[in-house]
């Protein structure tokens, strides 16, 4: 007990030696392991105890990190308010200029002397072809994903894996150029059969031209969010645990069985994120559908028909020849997309954060 | 080898054969699938409403009812539904493996026309309509520069702010931030354009430009930043996360104050992983065209200061050579687009291989 005394000047920074090797140890700078340690114990003995630990320093390099990295995170939520905030300033002046209602008018005309645009039938296309496009690609995805998961050997699941991990990264530009040069024409041919065999609905009559239509589009985005879909739920179905999946099969079920009582109620809430996040996708997407579809303003269900046009196309299409009031008022459907695309990503969340207990990686 | 192996193997005991489940003969499948397309020729041509597709499509519809019909009277329902689901899992397989072949296929097919020296030396200033002639340089050259400093603008502030929601954060203001992150992540590219439209290029731009709004690549390195940001930021939270706790506990231990630990044990810990994130987003925000053609201005020749007039970009490019009337254009789309998806396959693959090396593993 003979060094008591000298240990006690150190207290709760373990050591002289470590308080030469480090700068600033924890719990003591140079400045406080001088102070007489007695009047800052309450036992007045200085031996251990959180009286001897340094009061926290007002500017100290933890502050100042602590400080930084809280910046960085208040910066994402300011980023967000800014985004609302800065597209209203710029949408309200081209409001109130529009001669028409902005919510019902079906056309767009924003630079003429008289503005006149509508977002009804921008906002009812993209809803439209995105949820036509999700329809198309959800099925098919979530096939494939059991395909690599439970189907394929596992080698060739993994590389298809990676493959299909891979063209999510290709880029829409690519596919919107694709559907425009190489696919419109099968989809053409298609539209002009179901016109001639199925012209009684009225999904697919009208009376041409055809090729440029919410098909085309839609298909071309289905082919584009279906890797995001295959690649996201995939990878939830691969994390099902193993005792599930041999629990179902010691019981005699079949692999669909298994897959439907074992895999598939495992994997629902990464199912939903995968599909919200596909939806978040299609709804935004630009340029695909600016090289697709055709582009009119008016509502219709008619899928085959030359038309369909999407608030995001629109803005990539009427941007080039656009004034003051028209860059306004492509503002202003830029913020219809925004309040959309929030409210299903918000949804999309919600439920997300409800089931995490259940999979932990399903965001 | 094979005389032990065979010589332990004994065969099974004859089982009676009403014992055994009944299976439908291994021959039955293909016999179905040649009947059903058989079928679905006869139907289609008979009645002359199509061709060799329908007969295709008409045929795997005919084959699932048929092959759903025969197992269900030989084996039952249950391995009548499993048959049935498996031939439509697979199928789902090859009707997606198709198109995304064909684009594969196009995209190398028609790119290779116009990839010579030539296109990564000019630029389309003076190409005329008639003009054969005409590059990508300018294009290159800004998907550089802009997704250049919108790494460096994210990178830090990302980094900083998984630091903050995983060491620091408590309570709902942490929470708050992050969900708000998930929230970002599904911003519409084109949003983040019009956002820099308004708040940047109208806005504060005019300030330095003698009042005229000025459309540069720094306008869109920004844009690219907010579509960035979320990326990062998951992606480190997540690497972050996979950081075990002895490591800090270690260092705490040893008297190492909170951020110094934070930068000298857990950020080179989790370094691997959080580079994996940051080229996957750095390999999306290059193909982004929506943003970059609103606020950069898109010129036509090479400039390669951001901060001054406009600026285009690969993909950007490829969108412009797609609308244009020139013969000659489509050739130089595709070319572009094949070099665009070459720079982004090239930075995912690399990305993918980093995190397969990467130790952290979840």
């Amino acid at each position: 007990m003979g060094d008591t005394p000298h240990r006690s000047a150190d207290a709760g920074t373990g050591g002289t030696r470590v308080t030469q090797s480090h700068e600033w140890p924890a719990g003591a700078s140079a400045r406080v392991a001088e102070a007489p340690v007695s009047t800052r114990s309450p036992g007045g003995t200085g031996l251990g105890g959180g009286g001897a630990l340094p009061r926290s320093r007002r500017f100290g390099a933890e502050r100042a990190f602590r400080g930084l990295t809280l910046a960085a995170g208040t910066a994402v939520l300011v980023i967000i308010a800014a985004i609302a905030i800065f597209l209203v300033v710029k949408a309200v002046p081209a409001l109130h200029a529009n001669t028409e209602n902005f919510w019902s008018y079906e056309g767009w005309s924003p630079n003429e002397t008289e503005p006149k645009f509508g977002i009804g039938a921008l906002a009812f296309g993209t809803v439209l072809s995105s949820a036509l496009a999700l329809l198309m690609a959800v099925p098919v995805a979530l096939g494939i994903a059991l395909y690599l998961s439970h189907y394929a050997p596992r080698r060739l699941g993994t590389a298809l894996g990676f493959l299909i991990d891979l063209l999510a990264a290709v880029p829409s530009v690519v596919f919107g150029l694709w559907g425009r040069d190489v696919f419109s024409s099968p989809v053409r041919d298609f539209s002009v059969w179901l016109n001639q065999h199925f012209g009684w609905i009225p999904l697919f009559g009208g009376d041409g031209p055809f090729g440029a239509s919410v098909m085309l589009g839609a298909l071309v985005l289905a082919i584009m969010v279906l890797p995001i879909i295959t690649s996201l739920s995939r990878e939830v179905f691969l994390q099902t645990p193993t005792a599930n999946e041999e629990a179902a099969l010691a019981l005699g079920a079949t692999r669909w069985e298994m897959l439907r009582t074992a895999v598939l109620p495992y994997g629902r809430p990464g199912i939903i994120a995968a599909m919200m996040l596909g939806l978040g996708r299609a709804l935004g997407e630009t340029i695909a559908l600016a090289l697709t579809l055709g582009i009119t303003f008016g509502i219709s269900f008619n899928l085959i028909q030359n038309g369909g046009n999407t608030i995001a196309a629109n803005i990539a299409n009427a941007f080039g020849e656009a004034n003051e009031t028209g860059r306004g008022a492509l503002i202003a459907s830029g913020l219809v997309l925004f309040a959309i695309t929030l409210i299903v990503n918000i949804t999309a969340r919600a439920i997300i954060y409800r089931r995490r207990e259940f999979t932990e990686s399903a965001a | 080898m094979t005389t032990t192996a065979t010589s332990h193997r004994t065969r099974p005991p004859a089982q009676p054969d009403s014992l055994r489940a009944k299976r439908l003969p291994w021959y039955a499948a293909p016999a179905i699938a040649v009947a059903a397309l058989a079928l679905s020729a006869v139907i289609v041509y008979g009645t002359g409403i199509g061709g060799p597709v329908l007969v295709v499509v008409l045929g795997a519809i005919l084959y699932l009812v048929g092959l759903f019909a025969a197992a269900n009277a030989v084996e039952g329902r249950r391995s009548a539904r499993n048959r049935t689901w498996s031939a439509l899992i697979h199928s789902a397989f090859v009707l997606a493996v198709l198109p995304l072949v064909s684009v594969v296929w196009t995209l190398v097919s028609k790119g290779a026309d116009r990839l010579d020296v030539n296109f990564f030396q000019t630029s389309m200033n003076n190409i005329g309509a008639r003009d054969a002639n005409g590059g990508a340089y300018h294009a290159i050259v800004g998907t550089l520069e802009q997704v250049g400093i919108a790494t460096l603008i994210t990178v830090p502030l990302g980094v900083l702010c998984a630091i903050y929601i995983v060491e620091y954060g408590r309570g709902k203001f942490a929470f708050a931030i992050r969900f708000f992150v998930d929230v970002m992540t599904g911003i519409p590219s084109i949003v983040s354009g019009l956002f820099v439209l308004a708040f940047w290029v109208l806005i504060v731009s005019p300030w330095f430009n003698d009042g005229r709004p000025s459309f540069s690549g720094f306008a869109a390195a920004l844009a690219l930043s907010v579509l960035m940001l979320p990326t990062i930021v998951r992606s480190t939270e997540e690497m972050l996360r996979l950081v075990p706790a002895p490591l800090r506990e270690g260092a705490y231990a040893l008297g190492v104050p909170k951020w110094k630990t934070i930068l000298r044990v857990v950020l080179p810990t989790a370094l691997p992983g959080i580079v994996t994130g940051v080229m996957l987003a750095i390999a999306r925000a290059a193909g982004e065209t929506a943003p970059v053609l609103l606020v950069a201005g898109g010129g036509a020749a090479i400039n390669t200061n951001p901060f001054e007039n406009s600026q285009s970009s690969l993909s950007l490019f490829v969108y412009q050579q797609a609308g244009d009337a020139s013969k000659y254009a489509p050739a130089r789309a595709w070319t572009a687009a094949l070099t665009l998806v070459a720079l982004v396959l090239i930075l995912t693959i690399a990305a993918k291989l980093l995190a397969r090396r990467n130790r952290l593993s979840r």
